[in-house]
């Protein structure tokens, strides 16, 4: 039996476990091991050599990520929080664990806050997602009943509370400095890195950011061990992972797998393959922000190194397919539509690039593109690359533009010549 | 109309939770519009008031997200996604279907003040693509021919 510790207590279409449910299901005993057993630099060595890297996009390793906070004499408050924005397209995995399981995100928040000495954690919640909503409230709610949460927890002197925000919707609030904005009620304008926020986030406080996935994954590692953890994946990432698959596939959804499963697999096998009468001829491998990839890249594996060495990202682990029905380069028009709209509008290569790259596209795919066009698009990919503007929001939509250029230059080219989009 | 008691003490128990009152801007602008369907020019300069903000600074905040509402809107809003996978199963058409049947484009609220439509991006349904959502409601798997039934359920 393949093990599924994130997602074993989840049964998708009915209510999630209530407290009761839960501890009779063994959960809480990871945190009440933390806090009664453990002191909180253990815990982070057990994190670190878990090998837990963060399930937000980046894939910063979370053990090395919580000890860059400043050393114990910085007498600040601590605080974390817990992203769960989820609004980058294609993506839907952090929704099945908030809905689906609330009371082990609020058991992680509370063993990663005693692990980074935080008296305060918040999770931030974008506000389409309702139903999580209610499901995190109460289980907040009972958790707080119960003694999981509130002033000294267990006996053990150490006390958390827990917040609940709720955003009022845009992209840019699921990048960590700019959710940090948002909770201190400004716009959500992302912050010069350095100073990060382990040095000075929340209020100037130290602060860690952590996605979801990865908060979830906490008390299994503490309840289980390193070693365990690392077993559970097939590469040299630890733990499982959660993959999606949206598009023209038989079977869309999201399962828990084996870190480093096969993008074949995953497509094939739980996915159900293409639908009849399609073929694949594209994904993006971790949603909208991350390089296309093509049918020859079935066997990589889906695991940070794997997906990087074949041009793209793991990012979400959410995988959208391109099948040979669909016009690659409408696809690319509807994600760089997506991003300009997104922009924050705090640098002008974003804010004035993007919906310029919108534009080219929406003339190319209406027909009235020019063969020096695809030079403009090339120009942008690089003057909005990394470390050209203020955040990664550009060069994540960079990403699914240059690749689309290399990998689908003759669809580009084909409109051109044709003037017109060829699927239409 | 101004703030009533009730108002006044939800956003004044939100500012009282930060550090500085500022922080409570999103939540306390959320609370109100969930009472007054959206944030009009008189409701922002008395919540700013209560924040110790400008009105401006406060309109600042409020413009840039995306379900603040500046604008009143309908009794019921309709949020259609139209990001990638969505796209790929046929947003568009969704889209299309619900402009003719309310007979209103994105932005617009129908003359009956019964529906306000608006884009949104994806709502993480992209399994059950495409997907909509009314008043918190998520809805997925749809096609044109659904609507109807639909839209039945929001008088
Ligand atoms: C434009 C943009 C949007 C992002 N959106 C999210 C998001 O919705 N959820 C998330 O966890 N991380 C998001 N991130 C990544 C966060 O900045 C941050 O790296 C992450 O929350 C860290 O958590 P992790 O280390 O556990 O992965 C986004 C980054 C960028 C640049
Ligand atoms: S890159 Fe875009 S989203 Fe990021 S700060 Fe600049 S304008 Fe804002
Ligand atoms: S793309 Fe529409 S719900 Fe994700």
């Amino acid at each position: 039996m393949r093990e599924r510790p994130l997602t074993r207590n989840i049964r998708p279409g009915r209510p999630p476990p209530d407290l009761a449910a839960t501890l009779r299901v063994g959960g809480y005993q990871a945190a009440r091991r933390a806090l009664t057993r453990m002191d909180p630099a253990a815990v982070i060595a057990e994190v670190a050599a878990s090998g837990l890297r963060g399930r937000g996009g980046a894939g910063f390793p979370t053990g090395r990520k919580w000890s860059l906070l400043p050393k114990a004499e910085d007498r600040r408050p601590r605080v974390l929080v817990v992203n769960a924005d989820e609004m980058e397209p294609g993506t839907f995995k952090d929704r099945l664990l908030l809905e689906g399981d609330p009371h082990q995100i609020i058991e992680g928040a509370l063993i990663s806050a005693f692990a980074i000495g935080a008296g305060t954690a918040t999770i931030f919640l974008r506000a389409e997602y309702t139903l999580a909503a209610q499901a995190l409230a109460a289980a907040i709610a009972e958790a707080e009943a119960g003694g999981w949460l509130g002033r000294d927890i267990l006996g053990s002197g150490f006390s958390l509370e827990l917040r609940l925000h709720v955003s009022a919707g845009r992209y840019i609030c699921g990048e960590e400095t700019a959710l940090l904005s948002s909770l201190e009620g400004r716009r959500a304008i992302p912050r010069a890195k350095p100073p990060y926020p382990a040095a000075s986030g929340l209020w100037g406080d130290p602060t860690v950011v952590n996605n979801v996935e990865t908060i979830a994954n906490v008390p299994h590692i503490v309840a289980n061990g390193a070693e365990w953890f690392r077993g559970l994946a097939r590469g040299a990432d630890g733990g499982t992972k959660i993959y999606g698959a949206s598009g023209r596939v038989k079977r869309p959804g999201a399962w828990e797998l084996p870190m480093g499963t096969t993008i074949r697999e995953i497509v094939e096998d739980h996915a159900g393959g293409m639908r009849a009468g399609y073929r694949l001829r594209g994904l993006l491998p971790g949603g909208a922000s991350t390089d296309f990839l093509l049918a020859e890249h079935l066997d990589v594996a889906m695991d940070f190194a794997s997906v990087e060495k074949a041009g793209s990202r793991l990012g979400t682990g959410t995988m959208i397919i391109l099948d040979d029905r669909t016009c690659p380069v409408a696809m690319v028009h509807n994600l760089e539509r997506f991003f300009a709209r997104e922009s924050c509008g705090w640098c002008t290569p974003c804010r004035d690039g993007l919906p310029w790259v919108e534009r080219i596209l929406a003339a190319i795919e209406a027909g009235d593109g020019q063969p020096d066009d695809l030079a403009l698009l090339a120009w942008h990919t690089q003057a909005l690359g990394p470390g050209r503007t203020f955040c990664a929001h550009a060069p994540g939509a960079m990403e699914p533009l240059q690749s689309g250029l290399k990998h689908f230059r003759a669809d580009f080219e084909r409109h051109i010549a044709e003037g017109g989009c060829p699927w239409k | 109309m101004a703030l009533n008691a009730d108002e006044l003490a939800e956003i004044s128990r939100l500012a009282r939770r930060e550090p500085q009152p500022h922080g409570a801007a999103i939540e306390a602008l959320r609370a109100v519009q969930r009472r007054r369907g959206w944030i009009s020019d008189e409701t922002l300069g008395e919540v700013a008031q209560v924040l110790g903000m400008t009105a401006d600074e406060l309109d600042s905040v409020a413009t840039f997200y995306n379900l603040i509402f500046r604008r009143p809107v309908g009794r019921h809003v309709v949020l259609v996604c139209d990001s990638v996978s969505c796209w790929i199963m046929g947003c568009d058409e969704l889209r299309g279907g619900l402009e003719t049947r309310l007979g209103i484009a994105p932005g617009q609220t129908t003359p009956d003040g019964r529906f306000t439509l608006l884009p949104i991006v994806c709502l993480g349904a992209c399994d059950h693509a495409p997907a909509l959502m009314i008043d918190g409601d998520l809805h997925g798997d749809l096609d044109p021919a659904k609507l109807d039934r639909l839209l039945e359920d929001y008088r």
